[in-house]
Order: C-alpha cells, then sequence, then structure tokens
C-alpha cells in the first residue's frame, strides 16, 4: 500500500471512531500539556529568582559573620567560637585590597519614621553612599549619602519611593526634617521605584549613614559587608583576600562567611533546575499512562475490526501493510494528542503569564521537545504490540468473526 | 493445463482432543472458464475448500496448483500476491468496510496492491457504470441496499481482473429476486471467461452451474457434469 494511503486509511479508521479516538487523544494531550505546563513552572520559578539574585548587584562579594558550614559541633566550639563582631573598620580595611571597587557596610534594623502625625514602621539600612550603587539602586530626587567618614554619621537619610509618597504625599521631601527612631534627620534623597525585590523591598527602606544605624540600635556588630569587584575575574582572588584580611583582624579565626552572588546564584539555579526536571519527570508517567491508554484503545479496535482485518488480508493484504496501518493509527492517535497537548501547554503558560506578569513561565525548549518526542515515542511503541496481533490474526477465522 | 488441480488434499482439524477431516484425500481439477458449484450439508468441508482454493487456509499434506504453479509451498507474502492479483472473493454477508464510500470498498484491493490513484480512479468509475452502481458512488454502505451491496462487493472482486472468483453462499442474504440478480451477474462474468466457483445450499443456484461437486464428510461425493450444456471437446470433436 502507499504511504499516503495507508495514512488515509488509519485516518478513516480513527475518524470513524469518534468516542474512542477523543478519548486517546485527551489522554496524550493532557500529558503533553503536564509536561509544558509544570516545566514552564518550574523553569519560571528558577528564571525569576535568578533574575531576582541578579538585581541585587553584579559581581557581588558578602560578608557575613559567624563560620557556616564544615567542622561540626564540638563542645570546645561551644565555649570559644562565640563569633566576633563584623565593624565598620573591618568594612574599611577591605576598601584597600586589589580588585575591590566598592565596599558598603551594612547594618540592618527596624524603626519607626515620623513626619507630620503621620507614623510608620520601617526597615532601617545604616550604609554608605556606596551602598547604592553597589545593589543597583538609582536616585529618583535630590542626592545620595554624603561621602564623609564611615564613623561619623550625619544626620541625613535618603528614603524610598513607598516611603516618601506615604508620609509626603504630594509635598515636596527632601530638605524636610523626620523623625526615625530618637533622631531628627534630614531628607536628602528618594531613591527610584524598584518594585518588589528578594529579601528588603527597598520601597519601604530608610538608608541611613552605617554610624548613625548602629547608634540607633546601640549595637557595634555589621548586618553584612558588600564588596563589589572590578570584574568577574577578580572576584575568586577579592573573596580569598578578604577572608585572610579578616581572619588576621580576628586574631586568626575564620569566623565569618564570604560567599559570592555567583556561587549563591548557581546553587539557586542548580536547585530548581533539578526542581524543573523532577517535575517533567513526574509529567513524563502521565505520558506513560496516556501511551498505555493509546495501547489499549488500539488493542481494542483490533478486536472490534478482526473482520475488517481478515477481509483485507482476503483481498491480498500482506502482514506488513496491516501492521503499517495499525502502527500509523497509532502514531497518529499520540501525535494529534501531542499537538493539541502542546498547545494547550502554551496555552496554559500563556494564561500564568497574564495573572503573575512577573513570573516568567516559559517551558524550556528541551522540555517540549522531550515531551512531545516521548509522546510520539510511546504512542509508537505501545502501538506495536497491537499491530503485530492484528497481523498475525488468523484471515479464516477473522472473516468468520464478522 | 487446468487452472485448479488438487492433489491428495488433507486438511485436518483439533476439535478438543478429536481430529476432525474437514477435506481427506481429496483430488479436483477445474478447468480455466469452468463454473463449478460447490454442494452438501454443512460440515462437508465446501467452505474449507473454498478457504483452501482461496489460499486463505493450508492444507495438512497433498498439493495445490494454481495455473500450473505450487501454491502450497508459498511464504505468506507470496500467498498474500496471488490473492490480490489472481482470486476475487464474494461472501455470504458482503464484508464491505463500513466507513468508507461504495466507490472506496471498490477501490480498496487495488490500494491494497499499491495502484496508483489515477489508474484506480478510471477502473472503478468504469466498474460503478457495469455494475449500475454510478448513482452510488459516495454513499457508506449502510445507505445501500442488499442487493447493491453484493454489487459492490462483486465490482470489489472483479477490480483486480482475477483468473479466479470464489464465491460462499453469495445469495444467502439476499431475497430470492435480488438473489438472481447477483447470480445472473456472476454468470455474466463467466460467460466472459472468468473461473467461477461457488459454494450454496440452494438446489437451484446449483442447478444453473455447469459442473456441480456434491461434498460429504470433506470427500467428493460426486462429480457431475450438466448433460445439458454442450460439452466444449464434443464441439470441436
Amino acid at each position: 500500500m502507499r504511504l499516503t494511503d495507508t495514512l488515509r486509511f488509519a485516518r478513516d479508521a480513527a475518524t470513524g471512531y469518534p468516542m474512542r479516538t477523543t478519548l486517546s487523544v485527551l489522554a496524550m494531550s493532557i500529558g503533553v500539556a503536564a509536561v509544558v505546563i509544570l516545566t514552564a513552572l518550574g523553569d519560571g520559578a528558577r528564571r525569576y529568582v535568578v533574575a531576582q539574585f541578579s538585581s541585587l548587584g553584579t559581581n557581588l562579594i558578602i560578608v557575613l559573620p559567624g563560620r557556616s558550614g564544615t567542622g561540626g559541633f564540638n563542645p570546645a566550639n561551644a565555649i570559644t567560637s562565640t563569633p566576633r563582631d563584623l565593624t565598620i573598620d573591618d568594612a574599611g580595611s577591605l576598601r584597600r585590597l586589589p580588585g575591590v571597587r566598592r565596599v558598603a557596610p551594612l547594618a540592618v534594623g527596624t524603626s519607626e519614621i515620623n513626619f507630620g502625625g503621620k507614623l510608620r514602621e520601617v526597615m532601617v539600612a545604616g550604609s554608605t553612599a556606596e551602598f547604592i550603587p553597589i545593589r543597583n539602586f538609582e536616585i529618583a530626587q535630590g542626592q545620595s549619602l554624603p561621602e564623609e567618614d564611615w564613623n561619623r554619621g550625619s544626620s541625613v537619610t535618603v528614603i524610598g519611593a513607598k516611603i516618601r509618597e506615604e508620609m509626603f504625599g504630594n509635598n515636596p521631601a527632601i530638605g524636610q526634617l523626620v523623625r526615625v527612631g530618637d533622631r531628627r534627620l534630614r531628607v536628602i534623597g528618594v531613591l527610584k521605584s524598584t518594585g518588589q525585590g528578594l529579601g528588603m523591598n527597598t520601597d519601604e527602606l530608610v538608608i541611613v549613614p552605617v554610624s548613625l544605624a548602629q547608634a540607633m540600635f546601640n549595637s557595634n556588630t555589621l548586618f553584612r559587608i558588600m564588596i563589589e569587584a572590578n570584574s568577574r575575574d577578580a572576584i575568586p582572588g577579592v573573596k580569598d583576600q578578604a577572608m585572610d584580611t579578616l581572619k588576621q583582624r580576628h586574631r586568626g579565626e575564620e569566623d565569618v562567611t564570604v560567599i559570592t552572588q555567583d556561587a549563591v546564584l548557581a546553587t539557586f539555579d542548580k536547585l530548581l533546575g533539578a526542581l524543573t526536571l523532577a517535575v517533567a519527570g513526574i509529567a513524563a508517567i502521565s505520558l506513560a499512562v496516556a501511551g498505555i491508554l493509546v495501547m489499549n484503545v488500539m488493542l481494542v479496535a483490533v478486536t472490534q475490526r478482526t473482520g475488517e482485518i481478515g477481509l483485507l488480508k482476503a483481498l491480498g493484504a500482506t502482514a506488513r501493510t496491516i501492521r503499517l496501518a495499525f502502527l500509523a493509527e497509532a502514531a497518529m492517535l499520540s501525535a494529534v494528542g501531542a499537538l493539541v497537548g502542546y498547545l494547550l501547554g502554551q496555552l496554559g503558560a500563556f494564561a500564568l503569564r497574564q495573572f503573575f506578569p512577573v513570573f516568567p513561565a516559559y517551558p524550556p525548549d528541551w522540555a517540549v521537545i522531550a515531551g512531545l518526542s516521548t509522546a510520539l515515542a510511546t504512542g509508537l511503541i505501545f502501538g506495536v504490540m497491537p499491530a503485530r496481533r492484528a497481523a498475525r490474526l488468523d484471515p479464516v477465522q477473522a472473516l468468520m468473526k464478522h | 493445463m487446468s487452472l485448479i488441480e488438487l492433489s491428495g488434499i488433507e486438511r485436518r482439524f483439533l476439535l478438543g482432543d478429536t481430529t476432525v477431516h474437514a477435506l481427506a484425500g481429496l483430488n479436483l481439477q477445474i478447468n480455466a472458464g469452468e463454473y463449478v458449484a460447490v454442494m452438501g450439508p454443512s460440515g462437508s468441508g465446501k467452505s474449507t475448500l473454498l478457504n483452501l482454493l482461496g489460499l486463505l487456509d493450508r492444507p495438512n499434506e497433498g498439493t495445490y496448483k494454481l495455473e500450473g504453479r505450487d501454491v502450497t509451498t508459498l511464504s505468506p507474502d507470496e500467498q498474500a500476491t496471488v490473492r490480490s492479483t489472481r482470486i476475487g472473493f464474494v461472501f455470504q454477508s458482503f464484508h464491505l468496510v463500513p466507513r468508507l464510500t461504495a466507490a472506496e470498498n471498490i477501490a480498496l484491493p487495488m490500494t491494497l496492491a499499491g495502484t496508483p490513484a489515477t489508474e484506480r480512479n478510471r477502473r472503478v468509475a468504469q466498474a460503478l457504470k457495469d455494475f449500475g452502481l454510478d448513482q452510488r458512488a459516495d454513499h457508506k454502505p449502510d445507505q445501500l441496499s442488499g442487493g447493491q451491496r453484493q454489487r459492490v462487493a462483486i465490482a470489489r472482486a472483479t477490480i483486480m481482473q482475477p483468473a479466479l472468483i470464489l464465491a460462499d453462499e453469495p445469495t444467502g442474504n439476499l431475497d430470492r429476486h435480488t438473489g438472481d440478480e447477483v447470480v445472473n451477474l456472476l454468470e455474466a462474468l463467466n460467460a466472459k471467461g472468468v473461473t467461477l466457483i461457488v459454494v450454496t445450499h440452494d438446489q437451484g443456484m446449483g442447478a444453473r452451474a455447469r459442473r456441480q461437486l456434491i461434498m460429504e464428510d470433506g470427500r467428493l461425493k460426486a462429480d457431475l457434469q450438466q448433460a445439458t450444456m454442450p460439452n466444449l471437446a464434443q464441439i470441436s470433436g
């Protein structure tokens, strides 16, 4: 039989039984749609997190107090290794390292901001002028924190866009005196709105000089030291040197942790990539189930059409012709199912993006290709057995079954 | 040379633990152009004989020569080719594919054989005209009367221009009038030189054949040549 005739014959056979054809196409399309949507979700989460981390700043190295990681618990540690505080001087010592472009100490706490009878709880970040370029913030109005001795701390503040709106409304904010905690501070700048960020919402942030923040919270320690390296290549060197410098300053004790943004990013990337794969694997099970369903449907088709198979044999069809006709039908069911599922999946991903615009729910190419080819492959593999059974039927027996 | 030559054909079936001899020691020769009716009670081996002649079944012993060629030793695929090109089947229950139109049913043997579409359409159009089905070309089998269905089946059986037509109770599901029409059609094909072998219960129909094979218990009980029909040998001699 010619290929076009085989395909037409298979198509007519499939459309001749609309109910079972619809059901098996539906099963296959649900499987493929599940793969597309779930991987879109998983990969969307990965992209979202990666984008958020990238927005923290570029070539970033972060120093945190305390030792994390190896060593395990040891009774001696419990007594001796109370982490030494990270101080402003520690941060200052890192500025002189080669390969370092900017350093910003960071102390955080919550306090209240008060202006014109309005009171609001805010997150206070104590830092320096360099904090703003390191974190890729931009000044919308006024100016940044002054370049001054880190230990001095003028009574000024840079406030987030949302704070400005809530406290001042349409009135000018620059130059006004606000009360933060027990201090009176002059507003010298307003940050540009950045929307929701990872960890802290910059729109609701109040930035003050670092020594002022420490005084407000009555503490000498820093929450973080942020270092920006000159280039991506300089990151490992700066990381090692920062560790060495701080170890020296802390009398040879490694009581700080230095992480690079790249490492954090890579960890999240790996984690969420694995999650996407796991989700794809779960969706693949539904594809296998759909494949088995196609096999079941084809086995029923062989039984239903036993008389027809006998007739085809009597009319001179070879076993190969019959095998191909049934295989083509199985392939057609899974191909149409895969296509419908792909469209459904893309539609679902599109709907997700419409409802959650910040969430980049695009199915990755590998998942789409793997989903479609798994669907076609299972359809074909599970189509072989029914097709062989059809081809092996005894024509005399088959004709009697009509 | 005879068209069909059966010698020492045995066909046994195992039913439970008893062996049934559906055909036993059958020797038979049928010449090209003959019109043969195979008759006999149920279980006498008529259908088994027809299946064997149609290469749908294989004998346990003996040889079957079709057009001088031993076809019992052919591979299944070679037998399929012989069925496709040399043998046409007409069944009691028509055996039309319900989802295909009359024209597509008639074209089915050519489709299976891989005949090009243009050639197929030409021959189907001719067949539809010959069998008075031109108005019914696009009808599905369930939209056709019994007689029309059997006409479609006969058109399908002849579309590959076979040497041999095997008809199994071709009028069994038809009333007398349409049955007669179908028999006339088959006899007209026979008059054009196609060998016709009909299995039937119907005495009247059997009597119309020039040669009657009466079967009983898998053996040939009688082989009657119709006296009324002039023998070709006598005419030429």
